[in-house]
């Protein structure tokens, strides 16, 4: 095993990772369409949390090569059931932690922002999304890192992406294309992982308390 | 009191109180029960009473954090719904226990909160951030650019009122701010709590549970128990003429001490007979006889002397007088 | 629903074939996570006690983003070397034994760490002042209190081995992964839920009684 595949195709490896992050991020897009809203109807209901959890959580238990095989006499191959699949898996980091966040702001703060005269709106704003923001980043990140991680499999049925590597790796017994998209995908992961981390810590409510500690 | 051209007088009356109530949806009895008051204008009113009296209910009411099922609220002669509630809620200063400071931002953000719903100027709001700060006794130059986790429970709370006084509002309206505070901080604030009071004249409802806090501060002290009033009036009545049983195991009336310490010993001294020798141990005439009685019983002396302020001795205070104060109503025995 | 009557159809007609995949994906599974407490529980323990600890779970969690799949496939390139491991087993049966026991790692050694780590140094004092030895501390006062989240790791570790014994199929290894596989190429619709229904029931009944018995575990608050 070596990285040959790795240094000789990097423009391959490359085209492939542009190909990852795009079946990722339209999966990401498409979880956030569902986890917002889900996540603030829980925490306005605080009723529907625990059941809303079981279910995301149950989702999340479905190996993905059956969630896959699910998929495939409904939606087909390609690009579209892996979205689904890996947009469904993101649920329950996304939602777990957008609940978590909004309803960790400290009450006091809240209580006091409608107290000196902000409307609901300017209270969301400049209070509870301000305060929840690195709750709410630290949920996003979990759910990309592990969506690249997942991304691989769907590769399986032809959504494309550094998991082709791995499959043709295996098909051609080549194991440096293995590695190759091993490396790659671990690579993007830790770095989108890193990134994040860096946003969270720039968030206003992340510096305060930073600060405090220094 | 009005005086005559009250053209552009505001109402002698900054918050008035008619026959108001509330019940929570899921509570069996009513926070506040048909309840009327009314606070003059400039008074400093503490609500008084053990947890579930109603007082914090009956605060946050008066800014519309809370919403009475029936009955009016007036703040400057205007019901208070007929506004909307942010636009209320700005012009009445609020300060909370656990200080309410948003965490995320700094010290002069915190305190620019409400100038900046206002729409001020940067130059302005600046100019007041700074004179905010030394008004609440924090150099700005130390202070302005932290974050409230880097102070002290005692410097968040002066933030807190510098933040609510940000606007010079004329009615604050305070939820037990030095509650979570310890004994030591907590007299401080009261005192500067007073001297700005003294200063800026507001009208200001103060909630607490603790007597101590409410006698230190109040004009008016309104006790409160299961959503009514129970006695109002100002501290000294309050302690000396509790109207129950309850009132009186609230302020502990059968506490002398605390009774005394209402009383200048002047106003129960001796006079100083001619040729007599006076006690050598001295203090100001204008000490409090609880204080008074510490110093006799400390050392374990019958009497002291009184001084005026010029030091000349103007009268002698008898440990027996402090005894019969301390058994009988201190207004009957001095007045 | 005919797909289903389809899949139902396959399993009554091909009985043995069916029985013999979920023995070994059940067999799979179970080896590797009761090889992977073996192995990481012990070394999770290690962590808390040991200085290092943090930086070996930083890394441990850091090495998630590994694809699960990866772990198999990079271990087949060696499938000769690894079935001189076991030679009474198919060489890829013992390859994808020692994948998915390092599957069921990180979630093992991070939850032991976590769960070990979390018991209020109070509690530990007070056992010490009782006049407990060290050992006694740990296997009557600190290991049963982080039991409850330790369990809570072999559930996620469960989960993930009894999810990737499917890809198992990928190289060979007559998981029920491989009437998913078989399901594609033949483009045979009730086959793939032959296989997925029954994985699916697998992971979500582990998930359900390892739950439980992380409920049996706790003590009451």
């Amino acid at each position: 095993m070596n990285f040959d595949y790795l240094i000789d195709h990097r423009d391959e490896v490359l085209r492939l990772t542009w190909e990852h992050i795009q079946l990722c991020a339209l999966a990401i897009a498409l979880a956030l369409v569902f986890a917002i809203p889900l996540g603030v109807l829980i925490t306005a209901y605080p009723r529907l949390r625990v059941s809303t959890l079981v279910i995301l959580g149950a989702i999340y238990t479905i190996p993905s090569l059956a969630f896959l095989a699910f998929l495939i006499p409904p939606v087909g191959l390609g690009r579209q059931p892996a979205v689904i699949v890996l947009a469904a898996y993101a649920q329950l980091a996304l939602v777990r932690n957008f609940q978590a966040g909004l309803s960790g702001v400290d009450p006091n703060a809240l209580e006091a922002s409608y107290g000196v005269g902000m409307t609901a709106w300017q209270s969301l704003t400049r209070v509870r999304l301000p305060l929840a923001l690195p709750v709410l980043i630290a949920g996003m990140r979990i759910a990309i890192v592990s969506t690249i991680s997942l991304a691989t499999v769907t590769a399986w049925i032809n959504a494309g992406g550094l998991g082709s590597l791995l499959f043709d790796g295996i098909a051609f017994n080549r194991p440096s294309m293995i590695l190759a998209g091993t490396v790659a995908i671990s690579a993007l992961a830790l770095g989108v992982d890193l990134l994040l981390r860096l946003v969270e810590r720039m968030t206003p409510a992340s510096r305060a308390l930073h600060q405090a500690r220094t | 009191m009005n005086k005559l051209d009250g053209q552009h007088n505001p109402p002698v009356n900054a918050i008035e109180y008619d026959r108001v109530s509330k019940t929570y949806p899921n509570g069996s009895r009513s926070a506040v029960s048909d309840l009327s008051l009314t606070v003059e204008r400039g008074k400093f009113v503490v609500l008084l009473g053990p947890s579930g009296c109603g007082k914090t209910t009956l605060l946050k009411m008066t800014n519309r954090l809370i919403e009475p099922n029936s009955g009016t609220i007036r703040v400057d002669g205007i019901d208070i719904m007929s506004v909307p509630a942010p636009e209320l809620r700005r012009r009445i200063g609020y300060v909370i226990q656990q200080t309410g400071l948003f965490p995320h931002m700094r010290v002069e953000d915190n305190i620019a909160v409400v100038p900046k719903l206002l729409g001020w100027d940067k130059r302005r709001t600046s100019a007041r951030i700074d004179e905010l700060l030394h008004l609440v006794g924090l150099p700005p130059d130390a202070y302005r650019r932290r974050y409230p986790a880097q102070l002290s429970g005692g410097e968040q709370q002066r933030v807190g009122l510098a933040r609510a006084l940000a606007v010079n509002p004329d009615t604050m309206l305070m939820d037990e701010p030095f509650g979570a505070l310890d004994a030591i901080t907590r007299s401080k604030l009261q005192l500067e709590l007073r001297r700005i009071h003294q200063e800026l004249g507001q009208t200001i409802v103060f909630v607490t549970h603790d007597i101590d806090e409410a006698v230190r501060l109040a004009d008016d002290i309104v006790i409160m128990r299961g959503g009514r009033i129970v006695q109002a009036g100002d501290p000294l009545e309050i302690v000396t003429d509790p109207v129950d049983e309850f009132v009186s195991d609230l302020v502990g009336a059968s506490d002398a001490l605390r009774r005394l310490s209402l009383i200048e010993a002047r106003t129960i001294a001796t006079p100083v007979h001619a040729g007599e020798l006076p006690p050598l141990e001295m203090r100001p005439e204008t000490i409090d006889v609880r204080a008074a009685l510490g110093v006799m019983l400390g050392r374990g002396l019958e009497r002291i002397a009184l001084t005026g302020e010029d030091g000349d001795v103007t009268g002698i205070l008898e440990l027996d007088a402090v005894r019969t104060v301390a058994r009988t109503h201190p207004i009957e025995a001095t007045v | 629903m005919d797909l289903i009557r389809g899949a139902i159809d396959y399993i009554q007609e091909n009985q043995e074939r069916f029985l013999d995949a979920l023995t070994v994906h059940v067999r799979l599974s179970v080896y590797a996570l009761l090889l992977g407490i073996l192995i990481f529980v012990p070394l999770g323990i290690l962590a808390s006690r040991w200085s290092g600890g943090p930086a070996l779970v930083g890394i441990v969690s850091a090495a998630r983003v590994v694809p699960s799949i990866s772990v198999l496939f990079l271990l087949y390139p060696y499938r000769r070397e690894i079935g001189q491991i076991a030679p009474f087993w198919d060489r890829n049966f013992t390859l994808a034994l020692i994948a998915l026991t390092l599957l069921a790692g990180p979630p093992l050694i991070i939850n032991t760490d976590a769960a070990l780590r979390g018991v209020a140094p109070s509690v530990l004092e007070n056992a010490e002042g009782l006049g407990m030895t060290g050992s006694q501390v740990f296997t009557r006062v600190q290991f049963p209190l982080a039991l409850p989240v330790i369990t809570a790791g072999v559930r996620t570790a469960a989960v993930e081995v009894i999810a990737s014994a499917t890809f198992a199929a990928f190289i060979g290894v007559g998981t029920l992964g491989r009437f998913i596989t078989s399901g594609l190429t033949l483009y045979d619709f009730s086959l793939l839920l032959v296989g997925a229904i029954p994985v699916t029931l697998l992971a979500l009944g582990a998930e359900v009684s390892l739950a439980g018995l992380e409920r049996l575990v706790a003590h009451p608050a």
